[in-house]
């Protein structure tokens, strides 16, 4: 039977990644098995195409595709540049004669005798692909690019926007529950990962990007906070390539909610430590989730097994006295202990029937939460 | 070989879930009899299809008692309790298939390649076309930067024009696309126009891509001619699309039939079943990331796909397009907006949640009428009679001239509305599933309605090119769960003048008759398997599907929910005012049962 809880997101003082980094098209690889590596150290590069212009140039010299050789100044392969003549007539008035530009500097690709089109192609661009993270090259793949591995705490957030950032951990909230109000944020700020705590505004996000934050780490957001982030409503949960001036990592949910203890206290405990962020998320196939990745010395890492001390959200299933976290209304965001898991479907105000369980909350009132609704927490 | 078959299994790997179901000979029939499902595992850290695939049909053993398994192999044939006859699956895992298509002109052979793409079960990435408005340059970026499955070029007429699906054939070239599964493989690309042009296009593109060519989707404009292009995007979805996908390669070895994406086989079980039973039929399929609707009109089969409208990964996109008011407007307790919003992003973000609260089940069913709707809209748009089609006229026609592009969706002559996915099949009372079906469709005159029970369709669809028989008779009995009827009434009037009224003789003698007012709504018992008399006389500004103020006498089918009775007018016409509004949506949950008390 398949397991009707939603995993939690992984919080973890000590664990290893390993971040396979592949060029989109092939290239060269610049580093080697077991290299260390900086979060910025180049690890491959290529060069992306240029992008292809087409001139209609039978059109613009009104002769016929099958003519077009005879007319052209420049030969397939040749380098242009911008606004040099690529086709002429010839006409018996030297002043009737007319010339067709080229509207880029590049190459000429195709000449097509069929349609009369040239197609240009801009110089390519470099493309250099970093390591990400502080560690070392475990694989190298030729061609496309490497892994790279560190020994570290990670953080995983349920959503964010924007791409991958690199800055020193910093905290501007006194507690979890606090909001990153504009006031929080200062000049001094410019280049970490701030972390808040229940929430961060639309006044919040401007400071941070006046400051010059590399990334935002908060429990929550309001969504037409977003809305007005980025200039408009986020259809699909699949994000990273926003350009909002920082990386927004949110870490419980949409609303005002506080972030949860353990994830605020790791974060807290890294201050003025270096570490690696990316706002990407794709709910759908082939889940990702924004993160937050902290390399420990080696001192930290080291003696014990590479993944000792890793927990993780996911485990064999849900027990009595798990701690959870309620994931829809009515007791959205509430932080609860299991206290019984009924095997028999429970029929809810709604009219369904669902797997339930019943949780007891700090108060000690106990309440009834279907299975698909809440998230297990660690222990 | 298929009269011998004595046990069936079926499986569907979607995107998130595996469901395997058993199909077994019961008697003289063939009846849907367990069904298992599990997490797909084509993503990391499985990285193979197969292993969901066991999973599921390991829960359909220990249910059923049969031994299906014998270790990672499906036993065949079947046996008194082990073993199957005949293993097929469909797939949608990964994405599905994606694809570009293009055309000369965007109203003709684009419009027919789009066509086929969806027929084939498709998401449409992007239509090209030498008149789409764009500029050379942002046609070539655009094909180079989506990354599609494959790309369908079609384009001319057999003998029209060249040079411009040819130009077409020089974007692709210049763009040098690469496919969005293995960087390695050369992306495929279906030529299928102008037979005239396809040397030309071999030239161009026969050294950069996997060139397929086939027949001309468009022959002669009068003609469309999709099955061979059809065919040939599910040949290159096996070869190129499915066998780089991880484990696929094992899993074709284990099928007794080719792997078919998920919507083409729901659409080919639509079609079967359109046309064994005569039915202009409307289906739709609403998963939490896509909408598909499909259409079976006068056997012409039209099928859609509204690639972000969907209940939980794209359920944030349906307020995005609609906008919150369309949403809003069907929710008797109103909720503030920045919370609405926050519920709708957190759903998004945690798709695997159930509502709790009455009121976010409401919430949920407002948006699905919306979601439905607008891919109900998009469907209509494609579901058209060919354009550029000249029409012989008489001198009768003159009067009444119609264009190509009519659309095919003529509520008055759609006999049946089948729904299908989750916020459908699994509503808590049947009676909603019905009524957001006829919130978001609004049928006219007479319509029966049903949904999938769990979401079949799919196996039934594969197995159909194998064992029709098998395939239909699941599909009648065990698939389709009958809602009943809804008769709805054409027009507009004041609230509370007269709509129709109306007579029903049941087949046990007895009868009811009543009338209803304009803003009405009734429901009325009649069982699954029953049928009665309706006589129905529209006050004469309504029509009820022979004109208006026109009697009607129909043959009604009953359904779980029964008979609708639907007087609230076409458009369905919501009060302005919040609070006139809220308690009309209240008057109409009353009337129907909609939620408990």
């Amino acid at each position: 039977m398949a397991h009707s809880y939603t995993p939690g997101l992984r919080t973890a003082p000590q664990t290893v990644v390993r971040k396979r980094r592949i060029l989109p098209i092939p290239g060269q690889v610049l580093v080697h098995d077991g290299q260390a590596v900086t979060a910025t150290t180049v690890i491959a590069q290529t060069e992306l195409p240029g992008k292809v212009h087409a001139v209609n140039v039978v059109n613009l010299l009104g002769i016929v595709p099958q003519e077009i050789r005879r007319y052209m100044l420049k030969r397939e392969g040749d380098a242009v540049g911008a606004g040099e003549p690529l086709a002429e007539n010839r006409p018996v008035f030297k002043w009737l004669k007319t010339q067709v530009p080229s509207p880029i500097t590049g190459t000429i690709e195709t000449v097509s005798e069929v349609t009369g089109q040239v197609f240009l192609r801009e110089p390519p661009r470099p493309l250099a692909l970093t390591a990400y993270l502080d560690g070392h090259v475990v694989e190298t793949f030729p061609g496309e690019g490497a892994t790279v591995e560190t020994a570290c705490s990670l953080v995983q957030g349920i959503f964010g926007i924007g791409g991958e950032a690199v800055g020193t951990i910093a905290v501007a909230v006194d507690n979890r529950e606090d909001e990153l109000t504009p006031e929080r944020i200062t000049d001094a700020h410019r280049g970490t990962i701030l972390v808040g705590g229940s929430l961060i505004g639309r006044d919040g996000f401007a400071r941070a990007k006046q400051a010059g934050v590399a990334a935002v780490v908060v429990g929550g957001i309001h969504d037409l906070d977003l809305k007005q982030l980025l200039g408009r409503d986020l259809g699909v949960a699949i994000t990273g390539t926003e350009q909002i001036g920082f990386t927004l990592i949110i870490t419980e949910g949409f609303g005002r909610i506080a972030m949860a203890k353990r994830t605020f206290e790791l974060l807290s405990s890294k201050v003025g430590r270096r570490a690696s962020c990316s706002g990407a998320t794709q709910i759908r196939a082939g889940v990702i989730r924004p993160e937050v990745i902290v390399p420990l010395s080696e001192e930290e890492a080291g003696g014990r097994g590479r993944e000792a001390g890793e927990s993780e959200g996911v485990g064999g299933g849900l027990r009595v006295g798990d701690q959870i976290r309620i994931i829809r209304e009515p007791y959205f965001g509430r932080i609860c202990k299991v206290f019984a898991l009924p095997a028999d479907l429970r029929v809810l105000s709604t009219g369904s029937k669902v797997r339930v369980l019943e949780a007891e909350l700090d108060d000690g009132q106990r309440i009834i939460v279907p299975r698909a609704n809440v998230e297990l927490l660690e222990a | 070989m298929s009269r011998d078959m004595t046990a069936i299994l079926a499986t569907d790997c979607g995107s998130t879930t595996t469901k395997a179901i058993l199909i077994e000979k019961v008697g003289e029939e063939y009846r849907q009899t367990f069904r298992g499902e599990s997490p797909t595992t084509v993503e990391a850290p499985f990285d193979d299809v197969t292993r969901g695939v066991l999973n599921a049909i390991q829960e359909v053993e220990e249910l059923s008692g049969r031994t299906i398994l014998d270790g990672e192999k499906i036993v065949t044939p079947a046996g008194e309790d082990r073993g199957v006859d005949l293993y097929v699956s469909t797939s949608s895992a990964g994405g599905g298939l994606q694809m570009m298509v293009a055309g000369v002109v965007m109203a003709m052979t684009a419009e027919s390649a789009q066509r086929c793409a969806l027929g084939a079960g498709a998401i449409v990435m992007d239509v090209l076309a030498g008149n789409d408005g764009r500029a050379a340059h942002e046609k070539i970026e655009r094909i180079r930067v989506l990354r599609p499955d494959m790309i369908l070029l079609s384009g001319g007429t057999d003998g029209g024009t060249i040079s411009h699906v040819v130009e077409l054939a020089e974007y692709i070239r210049a763009a040098d696309p690469k496919p969005r599964l293995g960087g390695h493989f050369r992306l495929p690309v279906i030529f299928a126009g102008n037979k005239d042009a396809r040397n030309r296009v071999q030239e161009i593109l026969g050294d950069r891509t996997a060139l397929v060519i086939t027949d001309n989707i468009r022959p002669i404009l009068e003609r469309e001619n999709l099955g061979p292009a059809r065919h040939t995007i599910h040949d290159l979805f096996l070869e190129h699309v499915m066998a780089q996908a991880p484990g696929y390669g094992k899993l074709m070895g284990w099928t007794g039939a080719p792997i078919m994406p998920t919507p083409a086989a729901v659409g080919l079980i639509m079609e079967q079943a359109a046309r064994a039973q005569g039915l202009n039929l409307l289906g739709v399929d609403i998963g939490g990331a896509t909408t598909d609707v499909f259409s079976v009109v006068d056997g012409q089969f039209t099928r859609t796909v509204s690639a972000n409208l969907g209940m939980s990964y794209s359920v944030s996109n349906v307020l995005a397009e609609v906008g919150i008011e369309k949403i809003e407007r069907w929710l008797v307790e109103p909720i503030a907006e920045q919370e609405l919003r926050n519920r709708i992003k957190n759903k998004m973000i945690r798709p695997t949640t159930i509502p709790q609260t009455l009121a976010d089940l409401a919430l949920e069913q407002a948006i699905s009428r919306e979601a439905l709707r607008l891919a109900f809209d998009q469907h209509k748009a494609l579901a058209v009679s060919l354009k550029g089609v000249q029409q012989e006229r008489t001198i009768a026609d003159a009067f009444e001239q119609e264009e190509g592009g009519k659309s095919l969706i003529d509520l008055y002559r759609i006999n049946l509305i089948i729904g299908s996915g989750g916020i459908l099949s699994h509503a808590p009372r049947r009676v909603q599933a019905m009524m957001m079906m006829i919130d978001a469709y609004q049928p006219l005159g007479l319509t029966q309605l049903a949904v999938d029970s769990i979401f079949m369709m799919p196996h039934l669809g594969v197995l159909s090119q194998v064992n029709e028989r098998a395939a239909t008779e699941v599909f009648l009995k065990d698939c389709l769960v009958p809602l009943g009827s809804c008769l709805a009434a054409e027009g507009k009037a004041k609230r509370g003048e007269p709509c129709f009224a109306y007579t029903i003789r049941f087949a046990d003698s007895r009868h009811a008759q009543g009338s209803l007012r304009f803003g009405e709504i009734l429901r009325i018992d009649l069982p699954s398997g029953a049928e009665a008399e309706l006589q129905a006389e529209p006050s004469k500004s309504f029509d009820l599907g022979a004109g208006k103020g026109k009697p009607v006498t129909l043959k009604v089918k009953g359904g779980v929910v029964g008979l609708i009775l639907d007087a609230r007018g076409r458009p369905i016409s919501l009060a302005e005012n919040g609070s006139d509004r809220a308690a009309q949506l209240h008057a109409w949950a009353k009337a129907v049962d909609l939620y408990p008390e």
